[in-house]
């Protein structure tokens, strides 16, 4: 398998390129984005050799109508050979087509069952990422090193031509390091896709599955959620940012060191203001809660309740407390005492309490929600 | 097979009103169903009048065919369809009780061992620290959330056994009024038939006790995680098939009494006792693979 | 046929009114209400097509909510294949198995109109599940056709209305194969033994086989989600011990066959149309019989292609990979006798010839992208892309819609006793082929460059293939008021046809429909024919 399969393939799109006349197509925009891991290099390849297999075949059949319709035609007076199915032919081509057919049947699954040998190779990797999908965003945890990134949709207005192919905090990875995924996710299934880097495992709730890669160059490479997971599922775009090693392994202490400073920051004790707990809690909850409850707090009846003037906000803290930290089973309202920190919580719930005329002056400190875990 | 060289009439019937009465009957029943797991007031009623339509449209259906039997339209070829169209359902049935051992091969072969950290994807352990894959399982791996931890699990001894042991005989029973039939021999048709009625409601009762026990005292229930809900949607099934099946040989009971079949001709009994012999080693595999292993 | 007073049920002229339809025991009636029934259906499926397709003729949000769009994707492939291909190759079946086989009608005719009507009441439900919603009914079923859990867990009460649509479906389509099944083993006339049946009655005798085994655990499937839905069991919860992907699995037990019941029936219209219009018998027609067999068997036993990526082991994946790429043997097989059947024949174009012709050409492309799908570290990328839109798409409408609208052509003349217009015809079929081919060629592409599907909006990276996509969609769907326009012509009236209007219809056949007059008389064979 190698390049020499790409000729063919180009000419496979070629009518559907003479139909988009004039339009400026990189080659790559009909095909799989360029390989960059072992892995999918090796599928790429595949890829194109089934693709070939798939051509020639249609080469084959649509010679053969063409041939037949101009030849054999009652309008060309053609004499109907009655006795063909009773030759030597019409007795064996039970036995030939499948014969045939067989062969290139088992060509194709001999060179797939090796590649797929490839992807369920088990080396042991240099870094494991747990990579979550929830609904509507990905969690990915560095399983060495302790660090989380939550990566969510990146607005139109910020976004522009990559609207939904990209997000606001992206994965990022080494170069040429053996990287193993994780895959799960906490309410239905995700499927985390992006092609350029690795084959797709779906996320299932209560389930892992492994893929691995190795980045063999620098750059940015973006994907979607494929698996469908809801309202949501077209805005879960995935984005990795592959760089050198040494590179990452600076961006990764200055990590470590946000977070240490994070750890510090909720334990201190520390009691919070009101307007304070309000910004912080304002960006937290447009980055964890606004896709299902939205930014003005109106959610989207009747599925997800509207935040604004609801009874829970407004009431008991020690009930929006619960329901937050707890979740609601069954519901797509997620258990987010394992997802965000105690101050995290304090201020979104603090936020809640208080956006959007719930004007109930309640400051919820990081204590009232660690004694309310 | 080859095609039934017929002299006689193939009996084609009449329009019939049954049909749509049956299709009227199934929608209510399955709308108010639909509606009643929402928890919509008058639903209920509709699955009820539903039903009610069902049994006046069985009542009625087979009362139609049984007085074109009765008066002699149906030629060997119709009694061929017949039989050959109870073949086929029961080959459905039997599909669907594949499909749910099926289920209860998947959970316990596959996916509980993939949760308690074996074999191509162990990693799905990390997930769920502690948990023990077992069978029967009694510790949910959400060991503390929404399911019920089993207190025990259902031996194979006692009503169990006693059950095979009592389905076992009906299909005995039921042979030996069929021997009774092919030789006119009303008594034993009857009798037969009769014992294999009651055996038929013994079971259930047994099994009614049985569901009573496991639901009080051994936290065996829908909600007890999976073990349990495949418990009881495989003894459910089958239960409610046995359940049918009793209805049926009701019915073939009254008919004998009433010596609507002759040995040459008795496609209805035939009919049942092969619906009744089915549900007997669906339960023989129940037996083996729920109770047993 | 002596016709004794214990036979004076049997009136010749139909029935009146309404109670004709309601009642009838009549399978050409009930045959014409599942053709109907379908149209109407079609129409409906098909116009939630178009709206997907506006939809998508811009990226951003244009005038469908996210779950909305995902309700219609759901329901748009429910109709299609539950409501319009299954009721049409039905409703063929129904026509045209006692007419072939020389019986006087179905085995069972009074549950042949428990199984018609049974429809009607599925599509009132399916109906209602996409109503609920706007009046208080929770999300709607966003899950495409698949139904997934946990997804279809969180939905609201438009799922439950679903699962019982899907239960009533189920009976309908058991009974209706329990029917034919039984009427084709049992009814033929004497002396046409299984060997001379046409190939068509074959196709339908697999088909309900395979109905009869695989409709069950959809049910099955459908109820597990229903309890765990409201019942507290956990068969799809990995905190009570169950598994999401159990769900899958049953799902496409039923799911890969099903492609196959909506397959045969078209290969079984080709099997009579192609040597009719080739004026030379079917070459192959025992290893067609075999094949279709061997393609029953493999076909249930590789569903979990369409799992790949749920994380099997290595010896299920390749088991499931080498089983899926097998198939290719008895499919090639088939699509291979029908051109050696061209081959050195005389071939006419009539409408059903070109659809015949386009169909095996387009198939075989819906085959080898199939072939593409099976193979696992491929399909690793192409799952839940457009890329397999395409494919089955390719395969539906030409293997399954494309074989039944040819099947409509060839026996319409039957039928009505009208001929159709054959130059209207011939446009449909060119509107029809270009239309398709512009809508999902393109797929192809966007799904390989990385569109997932079942999302409402998308990068705009993907805009050019979108939007010739919808276009090529407009087109292909207005082509289908003119089919309606020519069905409706020929009904009313036309050039008045033959008893066998075609001139090769009986080669390598014993043809008995055609022995019956265009249109045939109320009660088909009262005296069963016999066959040397
Ligand atoms: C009529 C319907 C129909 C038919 C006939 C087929 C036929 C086949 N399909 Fe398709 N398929 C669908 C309808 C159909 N499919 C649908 C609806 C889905 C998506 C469901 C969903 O997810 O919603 C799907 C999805 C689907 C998948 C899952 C993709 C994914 O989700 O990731 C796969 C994977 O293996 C697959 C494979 C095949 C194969 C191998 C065949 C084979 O039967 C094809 C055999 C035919 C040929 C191969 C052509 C003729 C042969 C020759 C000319 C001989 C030479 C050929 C070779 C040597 C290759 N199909
Ligand atoms: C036999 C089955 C069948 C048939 C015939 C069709 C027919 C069509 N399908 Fe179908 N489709 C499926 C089965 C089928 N589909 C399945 C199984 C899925 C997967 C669902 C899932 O993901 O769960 C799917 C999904 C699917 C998608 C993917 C959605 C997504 O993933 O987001 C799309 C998108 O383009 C699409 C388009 C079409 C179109 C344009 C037609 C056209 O062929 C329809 C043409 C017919 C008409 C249009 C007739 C009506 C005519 C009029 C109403 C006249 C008026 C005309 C105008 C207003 C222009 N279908
Ligand atoms: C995936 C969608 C989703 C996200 C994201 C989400 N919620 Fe919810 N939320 C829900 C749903 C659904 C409910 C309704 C649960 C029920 O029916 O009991 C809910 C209910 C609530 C309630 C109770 C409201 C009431 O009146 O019943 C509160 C409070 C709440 N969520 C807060 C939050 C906070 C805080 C966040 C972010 C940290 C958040 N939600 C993120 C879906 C979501
Ligand atoms: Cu997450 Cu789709
Ligand atoms: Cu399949």
């Amino acid at each position: 398998m190698s390049n020499r399969f790409l000729k063919p393939c180009t000419a496979f799109a070629l009518p559907s390129l003479l139909l988009t006349s004039g339009a400026v197509l990189a080659e790559y925009k009909f095909n799989f984005p360029e390989p960059v891991s072992p892995v999918t290099k090796e599928v790429f390849d595949l890829h194109m050799m089934t693709s070939a297999v798939a051509l020639i075949i249609m080469v084959l059949v649509t010679i053969f109508f063409v041939y037949s319709i101009y030849k054999f035609r009652k309008s060309k007076n053609y004499e109907p050979d009655q006795e063909f199915h009773k030759g030597w032919f019409g007795t064996w081509s039970w036995a030939l087509v499948p014969a045939i057919v067989l062969g290139i049947d088992l060509t194709i699954a001999g060179s797939a069952s090796s590649t797929f040998d490839l992807i369920e190779d088990k080396t042991p990797a240099d870094l494991t990422v747990k990579v979550t999908g929830s609904q509507w965003k990905w969690t990915y945890e560095y399983m060495e090193d302790d660090v989380k990134i939550v990566s969510t949709l990146l607005p139109k207005e910020e976004a522009g031509e990559l609207y939904l192919r990209t997000v606001d905090n992206p994965l990022v990875l080494p170069t040429d390091r053996r990287v193993r995924f994780l895959h799960t996710a906490t309410d239905v299934l995700h499927a985390w896709w992006v092609p350029a880097i690795a084959v797709k495992k779906d996320s299932i709730p209560g389930y892992i599955n492994e893929t691995w890669t190795i980045i063999e160059k620098e750059g940015n490479y973006h994907g979607q959620c494929a698996e469908n997971c809801g309202t949501g599922h077209a805005f879960m775009p995935i984005q990795v940012n592959a760089i050198a090693g040494e590179e990452f392994d600076t961006w990764m202490s200055k990590q470590k060191e946000i977070k240490l400073a994070k750890m510090a920051e909720a334990a201190s004790g520390k009691v919070w203001a009101l307007d304070e707990l309000m910004t912080k809690g304002e960006e937290l909850y447009n980055k964890n809660c606004s896709a299902c409850h939205k930014p003005d707090g109106s959610g989207i009846p009747p599925v997800f309740p509207p935040l604004k003037g609801s009874a829970i906000a407004l009431g008991d803290v020690s009930k929006h407390l619960e329901v937050v930290i707890k979740g609601a089973s069954g519901t797509a309202m997620a258990a987010w005492g394992n997802q965000l920190d105690d101050l995290e919580l304090a201020a979104i719930i603090t936020y809640e309490r208080n956006a959007w005329e719930n004007n109930t002056g309640d400051a919820v400190q990081p204590s009232d929600v660690k004694a309310a875990r | 097979m080859t095609a039934t060289a017929s002299s006689e009439h193939y009996y084609v019937p009449e329009g019939s009103r049954w049909p749509i009465i049956g299709v009227i009957g199934i929608f209510f029943v399955v709308l108010g169903m639909a509606l009643w797991v929402n928890d919509i007031t008058f639903a209920p009623y509709l699955t009820l009048t539903g039903t009610l339509i069902i049994a006046y449209l069985f009542f009625g259906w087979f009362g139609d065919v049984i007085d074109e039997s009765m008066s002699g339209k149906y030629s060997t070829q119709v009694d061929t369809s017949f039989r050959q169209g109870m073949i086929w359902f029961i080959t459905s049935e039997v599909f669907f009780f594949i499909a749910l051992f099926g289920t209860l091969y998947y959970i316990r072969a596959i996916s509980l061992p993939w949760l308690g950290g074996e074999g191509h994807l162990g990693s799905s352990n990390l997930l769920w620290d502690g948990f023990q894959a077992t069978w029967p399982l009694l510790a949910t791996p959400g060991a503390g959330g929404e399911y019920v931890q089993g207190k025990e699990a259902m031996g194979a001894g006692g009503i169990p056994l006693y059950n095979t042991i009592i389905l076992l005989s009906s299909g005995a029973t039921l042979t030996w009024a069929h021997w009774g039939l092919k030789k006119d021999s009303k008594s034993q048709l009857v009798g037969g038939l009769a014992l294999t009625v009651l055996l038929g409601f013994i079971f259930f009762g047994f099994q009614a006790y049985e569901y009573y026990h496991a639901y009080n005292e051994m936290d065996l229930r829908l909600d007890s995680g999976v073990y349990g809900s495949t418990f009881y949607m495989l003894t459910g099934f089958h239960g409610m098939h046995v359940t049918i099946g009793t209805i049926m040989l009701l019915v073939i009971l009254i008919r004998s009494i009433k010596g609507h079949f002759s040995h040459e001709k008795h496609f209805a009994f035939e009919a049942v006792a092969w619906y009744w012999h089915f549900v007997d080693v669906v339960w023989l595999g129940l037996y083996f693979f729920v109770y047993w292993l | 046929m002596s016709t004794t007073t214990t036979h004076e049920d049997h009136h010749h002229a139909p029935p009146t009114g309404f109670g004709r339809w309601l009642f009838s025991t009549n399978h050409k009636d009930i045959g014409t209400m599942y053709l109907i029934f379908s149209l109407i259906m079609l129409f409906i499926g098909g116009g939630m097509a178009m709206l997907i397709r506006a939809e998508l003729f811009y990226p951003g949000l244009q005038f469908l909510e996210p779950d909305l769009f995902n309700n219609l994707v759901t329901v748009h492939a429910i109709i299609m294949v539950f409501g319009v291909v299954m009721p049409a190759a039905a409703g063929m079946a129904n026509w045209m198995v006692p007419l072939q086989i020389g019986a006087p009608d179905m085995a069972l005719p009074r549950l042949n109109n428990l199984s018609f009507w049974l429809l009607p009441a599925a599509a009132i439900l399916l109906m209602l599940s996409v109503i609920v919603p706007f009046f208080g009914g929770g999300t709607p079923v966003n899950t495409g056709w698949t139904l997934y859990p946990p997804l279809s867990i969180q939905s609201g009460m438009g799922m439950d209305l679903l699962i019982f649509t899907m239960h009533t479906l189920g009976i309908s389509s058991i009974l209706a194969a329990i029917n034919i099944v039984t009427t084709i083993i049992n009814m033929r006339a004497p002396g046409l033994t299984m060997m001379k049946l046409p190939l068509f009655i074959w196709a339908w005798l697999f088909t309900g086989i395979l109905l009869i085994m695989i409709m069950p655990a959809l049910a099955g499937g459908v109820t597990m989600l229903l309890f765990d839905r409201h019942f507290g069991t956990s068969f799809f919860d990995a905190a009570g011990g169950g598994d999401p992907v159990l769900f899958q699995h049953l799902f496409w037990f039923f799911g890969h066959p099903e492609v196959y019941v909506l397959l045969l029936p078209s290969i079984g219209v080709l099997g009579v149309i192609v040597p009719t219009f080739s004026r030379k018998p079917l070459f192959g027609y025992k290893s067609l019989v075999w094949g279709m067999g061997v393609l029953l068997l493999l076909g249930m036993v590789v569903w979990a292609h369409h799992q790949y990526t749920i994380g099997m082991s290595v010896a299920a994946t390749n088991y499931f990979m080498i089983g899926t790429i097998l198939i290719s043997i008895p499919v090639g097989l088939m699509l291979f006798n029908f051109m050696l059947t061209m081959w050195r024949g005389a071939m006419t174009f009539e409408t059903p010839m070109l659809f015949a012709i386009a169909i095996i050409v387009m198939f075989s492309f819906a085959g080898t992208t199939g072939v593409m799908l099976a193979v696992v570290p491929a399909d690793l990328q192409y799952h839940d892309t457009y890329f397999v839109v395409a494919h089955f798409h390719y395969a539906l409408i030409p293997g399954a819609l494309f074989g039944l609208y040819a099947g409509v052509f060839f026996w319409l003349p039957k039928w009505t006793g009208h001929m159709y217009n054959e130059t209207l015809g011939k446009i449909f079929f060119w509107w029809t082929t270009i239309g398709f081919n512009l809508t999902f060629f393109p797929q192809h592409f966007s799904g390989l460059a990385g569109m997932p599907r079942r999302i409402v909006d998308y990068s705009v990276q993907f805009v050019e293939f979108n939007q010739i996509s919808s276009i090529g969609a407009f087109i292909f769907g207005l082509s289908h008021l003119l089919f309606v326009y020519i069905i409706i012509q020929t009904v009313r009236g036309g050039e008045k046809a033959a008893d066998k209007p075609w001139e090769g219809a009986q080669i390598g056949t014993p043809g008995l429909e055609w022995t019956l007059s265009s249109p045939p008389p109320f009660h088909s064979f009262e005296t069963p024919p016999t066959v040397k």
